[in-house]
């Protein structure tokens, strides 16, 4: 077995052990261990990455001494590589893009507390994406949920704990509705390992007996992961947890804790459930409608908002809208579509938020529209970043946004009875989303004589600037060099069930 | 599907109507010590559900006492593992939950949730 292939193993236990060892460093220290464990990560993942493209093939590790049937394991393909390779750049962009807000907003003397939380998500972000037993996934779920409540209370104000209990309310209903599928499956199949679950339903699928509680099984974990990553109907406590938290908590929880929910779907689909028993069940009408119902309802709300944050945030909604109308396919082209978006989401909301918490800087922290007027005059990065994200999210060409939303046009077509809505919800969501997103670029760069903010230069907020161009370049890669990705992603796919 | 089968495994049928009660609570109920109060009994009747499924009539807990006996003589133990590490998650999201409402109440007093919110409307952050 080659080195390399101990680094998965390594890199979920380096940043299980990184959280504790926050708890006894002072808020500089923890910071500096955070920074260093995300861009060890973030390597060693890359690493992974190019060891498992070489190969062509994934492998499984075995966790203890266990064998198969009994032990645990995870398994490392190319797309779980990719993902945590990716997700970790956009964590430490998001660090230290927010830093200056975190200063502020942390209580003096709790940012170590702030760090452990990072971490632990960090893990138990890594640890969805490549475990492959599925009680640990439930597992790391919770531990998910957990830190990413941490991560929003640790604003203290009214609103953020008031977000934080609705947000911990709606997560504990998913994991129960995802547990208690967990128990049928495993009561139905006997097995807990995701490859050996999937051998038990392909027997299982082709008597009448078990068909039905079957479709349970995957109509309880889908609709539990679903609340989970707030399908639309199930939002609720997204526009306050992410309007009102701090700027890195807000980026981080809308790009990367809903996609580690919608990665352990597609997990449940492919390795666990089978692809072909998922497309002919009825779950995925379920999640098409909701998707698209989405795509159109989180926008709308968006438009009807007069804060930008929560502007941003609810069009979170609508982007989780279109990953589930990906799935709601049931096409592989679809499933494609949906990983792209998941990259391109979580590339573009990290940049809008970021960009966002400079451009209210510059307003005297006033979050309303009226406030804004030629704010992309007074923060110029800002500005241009924000602008950047605004045309990425309408799906200017050029942008990553406009790849997903092709790969999602191209998915749809020749579908019998889903091509015409989708392409239909495609036009009207993105006539909304130009929209909000074109009022607001209007409104930064409409010149603003009696300004009352002040203005912010490169020279003042270095690191911010830094995230941010690193973030366009980011969303730039993504929409010039789609294709590439898009066959990674395809490999990926290929090995990963 | 008939009654008889209902009848039959009773145990699980109250698991689930168990879940059910735990679940309308948990979204329903405007208290939130009986959201909290909820969970719990939701979180219970997944472990009862999962505690059955590894029950094998007339066999007994997986402990061994005299010495090494035959698997036959033992019920599954995997269930009552998965139900261990699922009380502890319980345990552990029940303790944040709690904490968050005392702060709650702390500045608000009040434990209803949806007043909570009616005041964050009116007086902002």
């Amino acid at each position: 077995m080659a080195f390399v292939q101990n680094f998965p193993f390594m890199c979920i236990i380096l940043s299980l052990f990184s959280g504790p060892l926050s708890m006894v460093l002072d808020g500089k220290n923890a910071k500096k261990v955070n920074l260093f464990v995300l861009s060890i990560i973030g390597v060693m993942s890359a690493t992974v990455l190019t060891f498992v493209c070489k190969t062509g093939q994934s492998y499984v590790y075995r966790m203890g001494h266990f064998p198969a049937p009994w032990g645990n394991e995870i398994r490392v393909g190319v797309l779980e590589a990719f993902m945590a390779t990716f997700f970790c750049i956009v964590m430490l962009l998001c660090m230290i893009g927010g830093e200056k807000e975190r200063l502020i907003h942390v209580e003096e003397g709790k940012e170590n507390l702030y760090y452990i939380m990072v971490n632990l998500l960090l893990c138990s972000l890594l640890a969805l994406i490549y475990t492959n037993d599925i009680f640990t996934a439930y597992v790391f779920v919770e531990i998910n949920t957990i830190s990413a409540c941490g991560l929003i209370m640790i604003r203290q104000n009214g609103r953020t704990l008031e977000a934080s209990m609705r947000y911990m309310i709606m997560s504990l209903l998913g994991s129960g509705l995802l547990l208690l599928g967990l128990c049928f499956l495993y009561d139905l199949t006997g097995h807990l390992l995701m490859s050996n679950i999937k051998e038990q339903v392909a027997i299982i699928a082709d008597i009448p007996e078990y068909h039905v509680p079957l479709m349970v099984a995957l109509g309880l974990m889908s609709v539990g992961l679903a609340i989970k990553s707030a399908l639309y109907p199930f939002h609720s406590w997204l526009p306050d947890a992410y309007g009102y938290s701090t700027v890195s908590s807000a980026a981080i929880l809308s790009s990367l804790v809903s996609k580690g929910y919608i990665f352990l779907l597609i997990k449940i689909f492919y390795r666990v459930i089978g692809f072909e028993i998922v497309t002919e069940s009825k779950v995925i009408h379920v999640l098409f409608v909701f998707g698209l119902l989405g795509m159109i309802m989180g926008s709308l709300s968006a438009i009807a908002e007069n804060n930008i944050r929560r502007m941003i945030a609810f069009s979170s909604v609508a982007q989780i809208g279109y990953i589930y109308m990906g799935f709601g396919l049931g096409t592989r082209a679809g499933v494609i579509a949906s990983i792209y978006h998941i990259l391109s989401h979580a590339a573009t909301k990290s940049l809008l938020f970021v960009a966002g918490s400079g451009i209210t800087a510059s307003s005297e922290n006033k979050t309303e529209f009226s406030e804004l007027t030629g704010a992309g005059y007074r923060n110029k990065i800002a500005g241009l970043a924000f602008t950047v994200g605004s045309l990425s999210m309408i799906g200017f060409p050029m942008f990553t946004g406009f790849i997903s939303k092709l790969l999602f046009a191209q998915a749809a077509i020749g579908h019998t009875y889903k091509m015409l809505p989708t392409l239909i919800a495609l036009a009207i969501s993105t006539i909304l989303n130009a929209i909000y997103f074109m009022k607001t670029v209007i409104r930064i760069y409409t010149p603003n004589r009696e300004s009352k903010g002040q203005t912010i230069t490169i020279k003042d907020q270095p690191k911010k600037a830094i995230a941010l161009a690193f973030f366009i370049v980011l969303n730039l890669i993504l929409g010039l060099s789609s294709e590439p990705i898009v066959k990674l992603i395809e490999f990926g796919l290929n090995m990963f069930a | 599907m008939n009654i008889a089968n209902l009848i039959q495994n009773y145990e699980e049928a109250v698991a689930m109507i168990l879940f059910g009660i735990g679940f309308s609570n948990l979204l329903l109920q405007k208290n939130l010590i009986k959201k909290i109060v909820g969970l719990n009994i939701m979180d219970t009747a997944t472990y009862l559900f999962l505690a059955l499924k590894g029950y094998i009539a007339g066999r007994k807990a997986p402990v061994v006492v005299n010495g090494v006996q035959s698997v036959k003589a033992y019920i599954n133990p995997i269930p009552s593992g998965l139900v261990l590490t699922g009380i502890v998650v319980s345990v552990s999201v029940t303790a944040l939950m709690l904490s968050l409402t005392i702060r709650l109440y702390r500045r608000y007093h009040t434990l209803d949730l949806d007043e909570i919110s009616t005041r964050l409307r009116k007086e902002g952050l």
